[in-house]
């Protein structure tokens, strides 16, 4: 919903997306600057390569994963979005990366050797959206048990589910 | 007929050089701390395995306060996921209302009133007051200190006497509305405020003697805990821990939102990221939070009588006597509280300084007056990741000031 308003590839001002928009054209799909947030929709299958250069490059310098999650929107394809917000302590900026994961394969490439900060948050996208992050060194659920039939989050989870009760393992 | 009894001591023994050279067998030990230990303050497990007393590595298990507040929220109005954002730091609510309403302004595009941003600021420094005198209090109950966590506790009940008067409630003080707050400031808060603020200090500096040089407390602080600046910024840490590491980073003065770069306040940081470096900042912080709450209270005073609430009717409802005696203000009240506003197709992330760290909204709204999705980027989830790498090859006894300073929520970190 955030791409509809805008589309192609300027780069609002923003020194990250201009150097991006020069490195690596290919793997960018639209950006926009709602409200002020730069953001960038790139191909699932070069996401490790624009996070890589984003943190690596000297005018991006994004050390910080700020924060990652994932969004679904049902009806669309591809479905699911993965969202990354990256922070530059250095520069004081921010860059918000998205990129869409069908429902099938459901999944994408892990940030972890990036950032160990995405072990958990890619935990948690697991366990809440069902996506699977290729390379994971340890891809459990994080929030709710290993027993969880489904992912919560999903939008046609719907809220009064009950869950199988789980006895006694021995 | 019996055998005769035969004693251990009795035995024949081994020959004592090879006793000597006997390889005696050793295995690490698991030890499962938690989910409900009495010296974690959080619902929280650790899987430890130990060679001896030292910390081999540790599993940490969160999740068991897990409520579905991204799930909740989606099934609700914009309205409705405010008192969710109490529950979420409940040291600290009114920073979680800050942060949710100021992401929803942001998609709506609102500018608060100058009154609304200053009395925020003022509730937002009570709350980390609050959250910071929990943190330092708490720490020394759980290192078998009991006086100075009266002190803290004594000092936090001052801070939560304001949060009444000014919220009606202690800990889940809704207070903050999308565009505005729910009141200004009640009669005679100002003197109350600054009466407390005294005892406050009183009861700060009674706490710094007892704590700050004691050698059975700095003992346990110093030189555990350690976390390097460039580990902290690769595993995404935020706040207090942040900012003992070294790296001045502070949201309020980064990216200052509401009126913080009108206040004069200091960001203290540490030098070697350790537990006491931790006990510092945050000692230092909360004497900064006393400032910013008696610049607010001038400021307040001098701004006199002004609107709290932006004049906007999407998100704001009609003044109570237009209600009860005008048709259209009766139905623009009535279709505020059925539907609730309706919020602009887009998305937003707004992030505040916490108490633990940086607290972001991330909204995704499709134009209709449900929110589509609401993530709250919660500080102390990602602080305790690194947990395991602060403790490793220390002492057992070290996981308890750590994972105090840590300052893990379970409201929190699990959502």
């Amino acid at each position: 919903m955030g791409d509809r308003s805008s589309s192609g590839l300027e780069d609002h001002g923003s020194t990250a997306l201009r150097r991006l928009v020069e490195a690596l054209p290919e793997a960018l799909e639209s950006s926009h600057a709602q409200h002020g947030d730069v953001t960038v929709r790139v191909t699932a299958g070069r996401i490790q390569d624009v996070l890589r250069f984003l943190r690596d490059d000297a005018d991006c310098e994004f050390e910080m994963l700020s924060d990652l999650t994932a969004v679904d929107y049902l009806g669309e394809t591809p479905r699911f979005e993965v969202v990354y917000h990256l922070y530059s302590v250095t520069k004081n900026q921010r860059v918000r990366i998205k990129a869409r994961v069908p429902e099938e394969p459901c999944e994408i490439a892990t940030a972890c050797d990036l950032w160990p900060s995405a072990n958990w948050l890619e935990r948690e996208v697991w366990d809440l959206y069902g996506i699977r992050f290729q390379g994971h060194p340890d891809l459990r659920r994080l929030l709710l048990y290993e027993e969880f039939e489904g992912h919560p989050l999903r939008k046609d989870y719907p809220k009064e589910r009950r869950q199988p009760l789980v006895g006694p393992r021995n | 007929m019996a055998s005769e009894p035969t004693f251990l001591t009795e035995r024949p023994r081994e020959g004592p050089e090879e006793d000597l050279e006997r390889d005696l067998h050793t295995e690490h030990q698991i030890l499962n701390m938690g989910p409900s230990h009495p010296a974690t303050h959080g619902t929280v497990k650790f899987t430890v395995e130990l060679d001896g007393e030292t910390v081999v590595d540790l599993d940490v298990a969160v999740g068991y306060l897990h409520r579905g507040f991204e799930k909740e929220c989606e099934s609700g109005t914009w309205y409705q996921a405010i008192p969710y954002t109490d529950r979420l730091n409940y040291n600290s609510s009114i920073l979680a209302n800050v942060g949710y309403c100021m992401a929803v302004e942001k998609l709506l595009g609102l500018e608060t009133p100058k009154r609304c941003q200053w009395l925020r600021v003022l509730a937002s420094e009570l709350a980390r007051l609050a959250d910071h005198l929990t943190r330092c209090g708490a720490a020394c109950l759980e290192m078998q200190a009991m006086t100075p966590f009266i002190y803290g506790i004594e000092a936090r009940e001052l801070v939560w006497d304001l949060c009444e008067m000014l919220c009606g409630a202690r800990l889940t003080s809704n207070y903050v509305r999308i565009g505005g707050v729910k009141h200004g400031l009640p009669k005679e808060f100002s003197r109350i405020c600054r009466a407390n603020l005294e005892k406050i200090r009183v009861l700060l500096a009674d706490f710094d003697s007892v704590v700050t040089q004691n050698r059975i407390f700095v003992d346990r602080l110093k030189g555990t805990g350690i976390l390097s600046k460039e580990d902290c910024i690769r595993y995404s840490l935020t706040g207090p821990l942040l900012r003992a590491a070294g790296v001045p980073l502070d949201v309020r003065k980064a990216e200052p939102y509401l009126v913080y770069d009108q206040i004069d306040f200091d960001v203290p940081i540490g030098e070697v990221g350790d537990n006491y470096d931790r006990y510092l900042v945050c000692v230092e912080e909360m004497q900064q939070s006393l400032r910013i709450v008696e610049q607010c209270l001038e400021r307040l005073e001098d701004l006199g009588d002004g609107p709290v609430n932006v004049d906007d009717p999407r998100v704001r409802w009609p003044a109570k006597g237009r209600v009860f005696n005008h048709m259209e203000e009766l139905i623009q009240q009535f279709k505020a509280v059925t539907e609730g506003p309706r919020v602009p197709a887009g998305e937003g992330y707004l992030a505040i300084e916490s108490a633990n760290g940086e607290l972001g909204f991330y909204l995704v709204s499709d134009g209709s007056a449900v929110p589509y999705k609401v993530r709250c980027r919660p500080p102390s989830l990602i602080n305790l990741a690194p947990l395991p790498l602060m403790v490793r090859g220390s002492l057992l006894a070290d996981i308890i000031p750590t994972f105090d300073f840590v300052n893990m929520i379970g409201g929190e970190c699990d959502r």
